[in-house]
């Protein structure tokens, strides 16, 4: 299935393209799923700081201001106040997408988000919902420290009423956003940055990628390693090289961490008895523990092996070069916690 | 009393009355503890509602807040169904979901009540950039107290409303008090007008307790918004009677000076109004009658709304997301 690869080289990309399918990169594929919002839906609109300039987000929303005009719209630095004027826009039917560089803008329109968007249909009886997709973007590398590279979606998990896409390749870019357009209720988009130029096959067509059903990006019958985001890239290529041992490894991306598709996590694990999560944020209290706590309610007996976590340390994002070698994990950190997984 | 030309007193009476006349309807039944609801009353402030609301289309938007039982009731919500969503009953606005601080009549343009401090001012906004992107035609009316005017949203709001020139309403219910923090407390300036002129926008200050003078005020602000100015601003000073939250007045537990109450009681917005129209041969015995009328429907609504059956459990369930999609 091409649809669900990941492409970790050109190679892998040169093999598809011979073979017939079209490849964008990861950004290429957003901003043509924006396109084909705004050529389609009158009712959508693009508001974010930058998303009409010569940047377009990374390049996310390039161009597009000059197709439709004000319906790509900048805005004013003050994120809580336009996260509410576009949960309002929503509740009348509109259909927003809001823009923020970076996932740290979050905690800006906690309240918005929390208190309002998440609690909309819930509090109004059902009568209103707020089909709102707000997209941000992990960073990483180059010094961004502290304030501009944080993985906050699972901040999000302890709020009933929203939903939490993370999207790893090109083709899930595109399908995840038209399917959050289309979805009535609030979803979190969580994008990184170093996807962005990462490359994969993507239809030219309207397609959906369901939020909340997980890919199993590749078999394997010895370890179960569930990634997100920037990680499966990283948990594939931890995979190809422990084939290399002999040692199989299941790659499970979720691709939405709410709502969480525990099935396919679950009968996973039921054939291989070993869990390793990996994520693009803190360690503690990130989808991980929801998920292993799941796991433990529902099938402790699965387990032959105790769970181990790929994450980042509990720590701010250090500036320094050196600090961030040893601050982000990973493939050889998703390898050695595969192996833990199988010592015993 | 402003100049009453053209001014319906009639309608705004009748409009005040059944503002005053529900909430006091709470007043009385709360004590039975079976309205299981915290409710945050407008009772002294009812001019403002009533004269803004009186130029409000059914499809104009409107936002209002915690304190929101009266710019709902003048927008014309039916009080039966309020009562039933302050009784937790399935039959209330929000199927007992929102209780008192979260009501919604989307047919009436109210699509929802943030009771977050400052919470639905960028609403108002937001509904307004919808009218602005679709060319509706609708303007947006955002109600809110002094203590919001404090929140950085009302800055956001102001500033994005006046950048983008939407078609929105700000009227800022300013009663002196946040719970029973006193303005002076709290902001450096008795006028929140102020702030709201330093953003450019069409703004003006009127007594809240004189519903000719509000009525007039928000006439002018939205011609200025209907003509495609931009959005307007009214700071309406009154007083509110009751506590922050509940039935009773605040000298009772020493929050706020009893004087300071009597003086401004003084000044009912309906008893003004109802000595002017003595004037003109209002016939006190036929207001009277008029409000017993008011009074036995008021107790009709109470009665049938208690009667009705709770929500059923699975509702909470089923209401945490719409299932269609687009």
């Amino acid at each position: 299935m091409p649809w669900t690869s990941v492409c970790l080289n050109d190679e892998d990309v040169c093999c598809l393209e011979e073979s017939g399918h079209r490849c964008l990169t990861y950004v290429q594929a957003l901003r043509e799923a924006h396109d084909m919002i705004l050529a389609s839906d009158p009712e959508a609109f693009v508001i974010g700081e930058g998303v009409d300039d010569a940047g377009g987000v990374f390049g996310s929303t390039l161009g597009l201001a000059e197709t439709y005009g004000e319906r790509v719209m900048d805005m004013p630095i003050a994120e809580n106040g336009l996260t509410g004027v576009a949960i309002a826009a929503a509740s009348v039917g509109m259909r927003p997408i809001l823009v923020h560089m970076r996932a740290d803008f979050l905690p800006m329109s906690m309240d918005q988000i929390v208190n309002h968007a998440a609690k909309w249909h819930s509090m109004t009886g059902g009568q209103v919902s707020i089909p709102l997709v707000i997209r941000s973007i992990i960073g990483r590398g180059w010094g961004s420290a502290a304030q501009h590279s944080q993985g906050l979606h699972s901040l999000f998990l302890s709020v009933p009423g929203l939903k939490i896409a993370l999207p790893a390749t090109p083709y899930d870019a595109k399908g995840m956003l038209l399917a959050a357009h289309a979805d009535p209720n609030p979803v979190l988009y969580f994008e990184h940055r170093w996807l962005y130029g990462a490359k994969g096959p993507v239809p030219a067509g309207h397609y959906t990628v369901p939020l909340g059903q997980a890919v199993v990006r590749r078999s394997g019958a010895d370890a179960t390693v569930v990634a997100v985001s920037h990680a499966v890239p990283q948990a594939m290529q931890a995979a190809a090289a422990l084939k290399d041992d002999g040692i199989g490894v299941e790659v499970i991306d979720p691709r939405a961490i709410a709502p969480l598709d525990m099935d396919t996590i679950l009968a996973s694990v039921a054939k291989t008895g070993r869990l390793v999560i990996c994520d693009v944020a803190c360690r503690t209290a990130g989808y991980g523990a929801e998920l292993t706590c799941r796991l433990a309610e529902a099938a402790p007996q699965l387990l032959k092996a105790p769970v181990r976590r790929v994450s980042f340390p509990d720590l701010p994002t250090p500036a320094s070069p050196a600090l961030e070698a040893a601050y982000y994990p990973g493939v050889e950190d998703i390898k050695r916690a595969v192996r833990q997984t199988l010592a015993k | 009393m402003a100049k009453t030309n053209a001014i319906p007193l009639d309608e705004l009476l009748d409009a005040m009355t059944l503002l005053r006349r529900f909430e006091e309807k709470i007043v009385e039944v709360y004590p039975q503890q079976e309205m299981k609801t915290p409710v945050h009353l407008y009772i002294g402030q009812e001019a403002i509602a009533a004269g803004v609301c009186a130029h409000l289309a059914p499809t104009d938007y409107l936002v209002t807040t915690h304190r929101s039982h009266a710019h709902c009731l003048a927008k014309g919500a039916e009080p039966e169904r309020l009562y039933a969503e302050f009784y937790g009953r399935v039959t209330g606005c929000c199927k007992g979901m929102g209780g008192s601080m979260h009501p919604a009549f989307p047919e009436l343009g109210i699509t929802g009540t943030s009771a977050i401090v400052g919470g639905g001012i960028p609403h108002g906004v937001g509904t307004a950039l919808a009218s602005k992107l679709r060319g509706d035609g609708r303007v947006s009316a955002v109600f809110f107290g002094d203590g919001a005017s404090e929140e950085g949203t009302f800055h956001e709001s102001l500033n994005f409303a006046a950048l983008k020139s939407l078609p929105v309403l700000f009227i800022c219910e300013n009663n002196g008090y946040a719970t029973v923090s006193p303005l002076a407390a709290r902001q450096p300036d008795a006028d929140v007008a102020h702030r709201a002129a330093g953003y450019g926008i069409f703004t003006e200050q009127v007594d809240g307790n004189d519903v000719a003078a509000v009525y007039e005020s928000a006439k002018r602000a939205l011609a200025h918004i209907r003509r495609g100015k931009g959005p307007a601003f009214i700071e309406a000073k009154t007083y509110r009677w009751k506590g922050h939250v509940g039935p009773e007045e605040d000298w009772t537990r020493g929050g706020r000076p009893k004087a300071e109450l009597d003086e401004w009681k003084k000044r009912c917005p309906i008893e003004l109004l109802l000595t002017q129209l003595e004037k003109s041969g209002l016939d006190r015995a036929e207001y009277a009658a008029k409000v017993a009328r008011l009074d036995a429907m008021l107790d009709a609504a109470i009665e049938s709304a208690r009667s009705a059956p709770m929500p059923p459990v699975e509702q909470m369930e089923r209401l945490l997301f719409r299932q269609e999609t687009h």
